[in-house]
């Protein structure tokens, strides 16, 4: 391994890889012949990576970053070898344990023990080095009392825990991992966590994919996006993580006709939205901690009377934040149309956020208009927090 | 795929793995377990010699009970090593798509499984034999050689077979078919002294299927030298070439198939 220190520990050059996919779901015999004499080609050709090149250096924690169905599912099952391209070239130096799920093989009629020596198996261990390791991964694992008992009276917290227990025993120079943090408690998650940063420190080179930022910035020496089949970025995690959240910036939602109004005879809605920064000016990509006018444009034909509320989500659905007049104590208003607006600082960490509106009645107990992802903002980098949230804070020393 | 990684560390403790999984899984929940498959064999000797020796009287041969139990045990090998093999690559599919490992370790457990088989059901001949008073010669030791003729016959059809059966899955109801018209056309319940009697030319023809072959030597080294081989229907020995040729040529070529596909097994399951 010391022979070859400066060498990269994977060189991917002009990737290529495209698949058939047959238009009926049978593949039979019948088929085929169907096919040939009405002269059909039976598939169609998808060209799911397109020229793909990078190099991950020794000891890198490299990270591969792109949307669903952007070609980096396949682009891990190629560089696992499960997939052959074909065009271009993998060139691996060392050992490489690919995780593209864990527990690869287990069964669910045999034992926990004997599915431990099976993943095993798959992991390069013969029965004595699992034998050397058994108790171990079985405490680790929290299972003691567990493994002579068949896999399927496991609950499937307790599955990943055995699987994850067995899997950071592979002692590859290159492991990659795929989105397997996704599965799992918190404690779990940390735990996934704690062996990244321990693996970080023995020097391991580390692939992960995922579509996760915040791991991506914690971890990851350099990462890529793939987008679409090709490698659209190469930097430091910061330069991608922006860059992948302007790819995944929805810039539809913004159009403004596309606030739709509720369909009885009477109008009641909202119009548009504005998003104002500090300066005056409309803004889709506001920074941090910037203080922002959302402003709405309603109308309320029935002249009742009415409360606002206003919702903040990130990208991952999450709910962010939330209000309404009627809870901050504000009068409803009667009026057929007018402006309301709705002064912010933006304790948000970067990400791509949406906006939800709705018009509520009297005492707000229902909603008039409800609109979700009425509009849509990014909120820059910021390489100084982490988290959920941006808190207002100064260090003191 | 060099040949020198063929039994490397990894592959070695995969194929291993793999053969003790099957074993353990394969009578899963049932009360007798693996006697089953002593059983089942046992239980279809015991159907045909009353069916064939003792109603048809079919079998005019030294002792037939045990002459037929070889037949069926060396067919039933045949047919599980085949029948298996041509289904493993598609059973482990999540496997395939999940690891990369080299996919003729998969068929090479499940034909080592039906070796591993066929080893326990030879006990139950020897055991018969015993109790037929059969004399043990010498020329029995050549009995491995046609097991592992059958064993390299199997083995080459299966990697075909799995290979063929990713791509079109009518595979497994066609080789049912053959096996069914096949096993007809193996002096296994039948002497081949009836076919000889009608026309030497097609009991001739019919020595020339390897399974026929192993199977008649096999009884010859065994149990009897009334069962009829190549060397003495055709004259010379020289003809069991001819089989064994068929045998390298169907191992070399399932081999080279299944190579040559097995790249894509996992984007095609």
């Amino acid at each position: 391994m010391s022979k070859h220190q400066d060498q990269p520990a994977v060189i991917v050059s002009g990737l290529h890889k495209s698949f058939k996919l047959p238009h009926e779901q049978h593949s039979g015999i019948k088929q085929m012949l169907v096919n040939r004499l009405k002269g059909k080609k039976g598939f169609e050709i998808q060209h799911v990576l397109k020229n793909v090149s990078f190099e991950v250096k020794k000891g890198e924690f490299f990270g591969i970053v792109g949307k669903n169905g952007s070609g980096k599912s396949t682009l891990l099952k190629l560089l696992a070898g499960i997939y052959t391209p074909d065009k271009g070239k993998i060139r691996v130096n060392g050992s490489l344990t690919p995780f593209i799920e864990l527990g690869v093989g287990f069964n669910h009629e045999l034992t926990g023990r004997e599915n431990v020596f099976m993943n095993g198996a798959l992991l390069g261990f013969d029965h004595k080095e699992m034998e050397a390791m058994y108790d171990e991964i079985v405490e680790f694992a929290e299972l003691g009392k567990f493994m002579d008992q068949k896999l399927k009276n496991y609950s499937s917290g307790m599955q990943v825990r055995l699987a994850f227990s067995i899997a950071i025993k592979a002692n590859s120079d290159i492991l990659i991992f795929d989105e397997v943090l996704a599965v799992g408690d918190a404690a779990f998650q940390q735990k996934c966590f704690d062996v990244f940063a321990e693996l970080k420190k023995k020097g391991a080179t580390i692939i992960l994919v995922t579509h996760d930022m915040s791991s991506v910035l914690r971890f990851c020496d350099k990462a890529i996006i793939v987008d679409k089949g090709s490698v659209t970025g190469i930097g430091d995690p910061y330069t991608i993580s922006d860059m992948y959240l302007e790819l995944n910036y929805d810039n539809n939602t913004n159009d403004e006709s596309s606030v739709v109004d509720s369909a009885d005879g009477n109008r009641v809605a909202i119009e548009s939205i504005e998003f104002i920064d500090a300066n005056g000016k409309k803004t889709t990509s506001p920074n941090s901690g910037d203080v922002c006018r959302v402003g709405m444009k309603y109308i309320n034909e029935n002249e009742d009377y009415i409360n606002f509320g206003f919702q903040i989500f990130n990208d991952a659905g999450v709910y962010c934040f939330g209000t309404n007049t009627k809870i901050c104590g504000l009068d409803p208003i009667n009026s057929s149309e007018g402006f309301v607006q709705i002064e912010l600082a933006l304790g948000l960490l970067p990400g791509n956020y949406y906006i939800n509106v709705a018009i509520m009645n009297k005492n707000a107990t229902s909603s008039l208009f409800y609109k979700t992802k009425a509009y849509s903002f990014r909120i820059k980098k910021d390489t100084q927090v982490e988290g959920i949230s941006k808190l207002d804070y100064r260090w003191i020393r | 795929m060099k040949l020198s990684n063929v039994f490397c560390k990894r592959n070695r403790v995969l194929l291993r793995e793999l053969v003790i999984t099957d074993f353990k899984l394969r009578y899963q929940g049932s009360v007798l377990g693996y006697a089953w498959s002593l059983l089942k064999p046992l239980f279809l000797f015991a159907i045909m010699y009353v069916v064939f020796g003792l109603m048809i009287k079919i079998g005019s041969v030294e002792h037939y009970a045990v002459y037929l139990l070889l037949g069926i045990i060396l067919w039933n090998f045949f047919a599980e090593a085949t029948n298996q093999g041509m289904g493993s690559i598609v059973g482990r599919g999540d496997l395939l798509r999940k690891i990369s490992f080299p996919k003729y370790i998969i068929v090479l457990s499940t034909t080592i499984s039906a070796l591993i088989n066929l080893t326990l059901n030879l006990i139950i001949v020897g055991v018969l034999m015993l109790f037929n008073g059969v004399a043990l010669h010498w020329s029995a030791l050549m009995l491995p050689f046609y097991i592992l003729e059958i064993y390299l016959l199997a083995l080459g059809l299966a990697f075909y077979l799995s290979a063929l059966n990713v791509k079109y899955r009518d595979t497994s109801h066609i080789w049912e078919i053959i096996m069914q018209a096949a096993f007809y056309a193996t002096p296994i319940i039948y002497p081949l002294s009836i076919v000889v009697a009608k026309s030497g030319a097609v009991a001739k023809l019919l020595l020339m299927n390897p399974i026929a072959q192993a199977i008649q030597d096999a009884r010859y080294v065994l149990i009897t030298r009334e069962s009829i081989t190549v060397s003495g229907l055709l004259g010379s020995g020289f003809y069991i070439l001819i089989p064994v040729s068929i045998v390298l040529i169907v191992f070399i070529g399932g081999t080279l198939y299944f190579k040559r596909h097995s790249k894509y097994f996992a984007e095609l399951i």
